[in-house]
Order: structure tokens, then sequence, then C-alpha cells
């Protein structure tokens, strides 16, 4: 091998480039020639050098939110199911845009701020791991578990024979108080139900509002205040509140 | 609305190539030595490899990006043609350059000072093409021969002549600023 081969060979030994075999004849060459090993070692060197500085630059921000922006984007307006899924994965910022819209309705009047917060409140209670406090499918479980929880025992009912399956109860906070979240499911949905004690026992008929694509049944009987809340229809809310309702007065009366 | 297939498309885009625009900006930095030239640059690398990504098909997504980023700043340089040379120029008296010096003092080592990154990115940003383009390549952008061969569309073996003699003249021109310094 001559010097001017092995002046450009040696690189590629540098570089772990080289196969078994040129390998060995640069090193060889070098170790007959003191010139092409003194190459060798002074490019080594500023190899090491180089490696140790920083010599990488970083894209601007700027840069990165250009190139995103130019890519074709999904729809702005999400939908319930993407918003549910937003918030079933816990993104911080979904969970941000919850409570802005809470403090945005705070200005309006009590009804109009509670159901914000019990939206809130379902929002949150579809976060990862934030559902169900008690697990469970047997209504003989969950309701004992409510209590010295709360100062109100909320009914818990297993619905599951008429299509919506109990799946178990958590304590949540509406309006800054304790309350009660008995957790039930019709396919994939969830339902929350809130219950509350309330000073009157004034019977209050249901009446379904809508807040961010959540449906909101409100009703108020034997001193207690319900929410149910979901992504289902209104009309599959109703059917719930109506079956919900049927099976407590079965209960009372029998 | 896009289509969904449209969205799929720059979802999967996004993933293949999102992670390596440090490495791309990079590239563009030293190529063009300008910062918001090298923005440009890297923006309209990624609208065109978006525009192609159909028919993307391996191996490497770094050394693809980095054959439409070369593409891209070859046009730039076409456009400053009265200040730089392109790329692709027949390399003048760059190619002249030994790619090692007889005058070094024998078998004596002489040993590089450590320099700050700023000082050295200079000395790098004064090497002529294609040598640069070959050493950031290699030596930055951390590319086997093989990509780089692919990136710039030469033979290897074109590569590793490049290669010795960009690292020849780096060393050539940092031991005669540290001459000078003295």
């Amino acid at each position: 091998m001559t010097c001017d081969e092995a002046r450009i060979l040696l690189h590629a030994l540098l570089d772990n480039e080289l196969d078994a075999g040129h390998a060995r004849e640069v090193e060889a060459h070098i170790a007959s020639c003191p010139a092409c090993a003194a190459e060798l070692a002074s490019q080594h060197e500023m190899k090491r050098v180089l490696a140790d500085a920083d010599l990488r630059y970083t894209a601007p921000s700027s840069l990165r939110a250009r190139i995103e922006a130019s890519l074709p984007q999904p729809q702005r307006q999400p939908t319930r199911r993407s918003v549910l899924r937003g918030f079933a994965m816990g993104s911080a910022v979904s969970a941000l845009a919850a409570s802005g819209v809470v403090a945005l309705v705070l200005r309006q009047d009590d009804q109009q701020r509670i159901l914000s917060e019990v939206v809130s409140a379902h929002l949150r209670s579809l976060q990862a791991g934030h559902l169900i406090d008690v697990v469970s499918t047997d209504q003989h479980t969950v309701k004992p578990w409510f209590n010295g929880k709360l100062d109100v025992a909320p009914p818990v009912i297993d619905l599951t024979a008429q299509g919506f399956t109990l799946v178990g109860g958590r304590l949540d906070y509406i309006d800054a108080r304790a309350i009660g979240a008995v957790v039930y499911k019709r396919r994939q949905h969830v339902i929350n139900l809130f219950v509350a004690q309330t000073a009157s026992t004034e019977h209050r008929l249901p009446k379904t509002q809508s807040m961010q694509g959540f449906n909101c049944r409100r009703w108020g009987e034997r001193g207690l205040n319900f929410w149910a809340v979901s992504d289902i229809g209104g009309d599959e809310l109703a059917e719930f509140v109506d079956k919900f309702e049927a099976a407590m007065k079965a209960n009372v009366e029998g | 609305m896009p289509a969904n297939d449209d969205l799929q498309k720059a979802q999967r885009f996004r993933e293949a190539a999102m992670p390596y625009l440090d490495d791309v900006y990079t590239l563009a930095r030293y190529l063009l030595r300008d910062a918001s030239d090298a923005e440009d640059a890297v923006q309209e690398c990624y609208l065109r490899a978006l525009k192609h990504f159909d028919s993307y098909r391996g191996p490497a997504m770094k050394p693809w990006l980095f054959a439409i980023l070369r593409n891209v700043c070859n046009a730039e340089y076409a456009r400053r043609a009265h200040r730089h040379s392109a790329i692709e120029d027949t390399p003048g008296a760059a190619e002249q350059t030994p790619i090692w010096q007889e005058t070094e003092a024998g078998p004596e080592t002489e040993m590089l000072r450590s320099r700050d990154a700023g000082a050295i990115r200079k000395l790098i940003d004064a090497l002529a093409e294609p040598f640069k383009e070959t050493f950031v390549l290699r030596e930055i952008n951390n590319l086997s021969y093989r990509e780089i061969a692919e990136a710039a569309g030469v033979p290897v073996g074109t590569v590793m002549s490049r290669l010795a003699r960009a690292r020849a003249m780096l060393r050539a021109a940092w031991t005669a600023e540290e001459e000078q310094a003295r």
C-alpha cells in the first residue's frame, strides 16, 4: 500500500468503515510508516476534539411550528368522541380547556354553574384512573362503600337487566362539597349519576340540558338532587333516568 | 377538511420525518451559513418530502431528507450564484489542496487546543464544497459512508476521498489559526 492510498483509507479505518482485510492492510502500512502513523494519530485527535464540541444546531421552535402548520391538520372542531378520548388520555390541555369552560360559566346563574361543574366532574372522571373508587357491579358492595364518606346515602341500583351496567362508585366534589357519583355503562359510554342532598323535599321533574356535547339530566326526588351525565343521546339518557326512578319506586314500595 | 387518507399520510410523515428536524436544520445551517435561509430551506425540504412521501421506499429516512435538502440548497446556491459556488460545482483550487502537509515537522503530533464550538463552526463553515457537506454529514450528522453516498448521489469511493480531503483541510486551517494565535 502506498502512502497516498493510506492517507485516504486511514479515515475509513478511524470511522470503522473498513472491512477486516483492508483494515489489516492499512494497519500494516501504518506500522511501518511513521509519517502515516503520525497522520492517523493527529486525525484521531481532531476527531476526539470535534466529538467533544457541540457542533449541532437546534431547529427553532418557530420553524417546527411552521412545518407542523403546513401539514394537513385533523378537523379543528373536536367531536364528542374525540373530546372523550382526549380526556380519557388524561390530556392536560383538555383538562385546562374544561376548567376554562368552568371559569367562563361562573358568571352565569347558579344552575348553570352547577351544571358546568357536573360536566367538569364527568370529564375529570373520564381521565385514566379517575372513574371509579370502588369497582363493583354489585349494588350491595357499592352502597356500603359510601357509608361514612358522605352526609347522604346515595341510592345504588343495579340496572344491568335494563341495559345500564353498574360499574362502581366514586367520591367527587361539586360546588365545593363532597358528592357521591354512581357509575354506569351503556355499551362503551360512561354515565355518571351524581347524588347530593338538598334542603327542599320538593319533587322536581327531570330536565335535560346539554353542555360541551354532553347531556345532563337533572331531577329532584326524596330530598335528593340527581344529575345524570353522559355522552349518550338525550333520549337514551332519559330512558336511563326513567328506569332508575322506576327501580327506586319499586325498591321503596317493595 | 382534508380527506382521511391525507391525514393518515400526514401522521405517518410526521412520525417518520419530524424526529430528524434538528439534523436537517444542522446540515442546512452549515450548507447555507445563514439562519433564516436555513429555516426557509428546511421548510421547503419538508414540503417536498411530504409531496414525495408516497414514493419513498426507504431504506433510511435521514439520508432521504438530506438528499432533498441538498436539492433545495442547490437551488438557493443558484439564486446567490454570484456569491457562492454550488455543491455540484467542479471543485477548483480546493481539489488541489494536498491531503497532507509535508511541512509538518516529523512524526511528532501537534496537539490541537480545544476550541469552543463557535470557533470550530467557523472553521467548518470556511471549508469548500463538496468537502464541507461530506464532512458535516459524517462528523456531525453521523451518517455512514453508504448513507452519505446515497444522500449526495456519488460512489462510496468518492465519499472516502472527499472526507479525507475535508479533514486535511480542516486540520490545516485549524493549526494555521493556532500558529497565528501564538
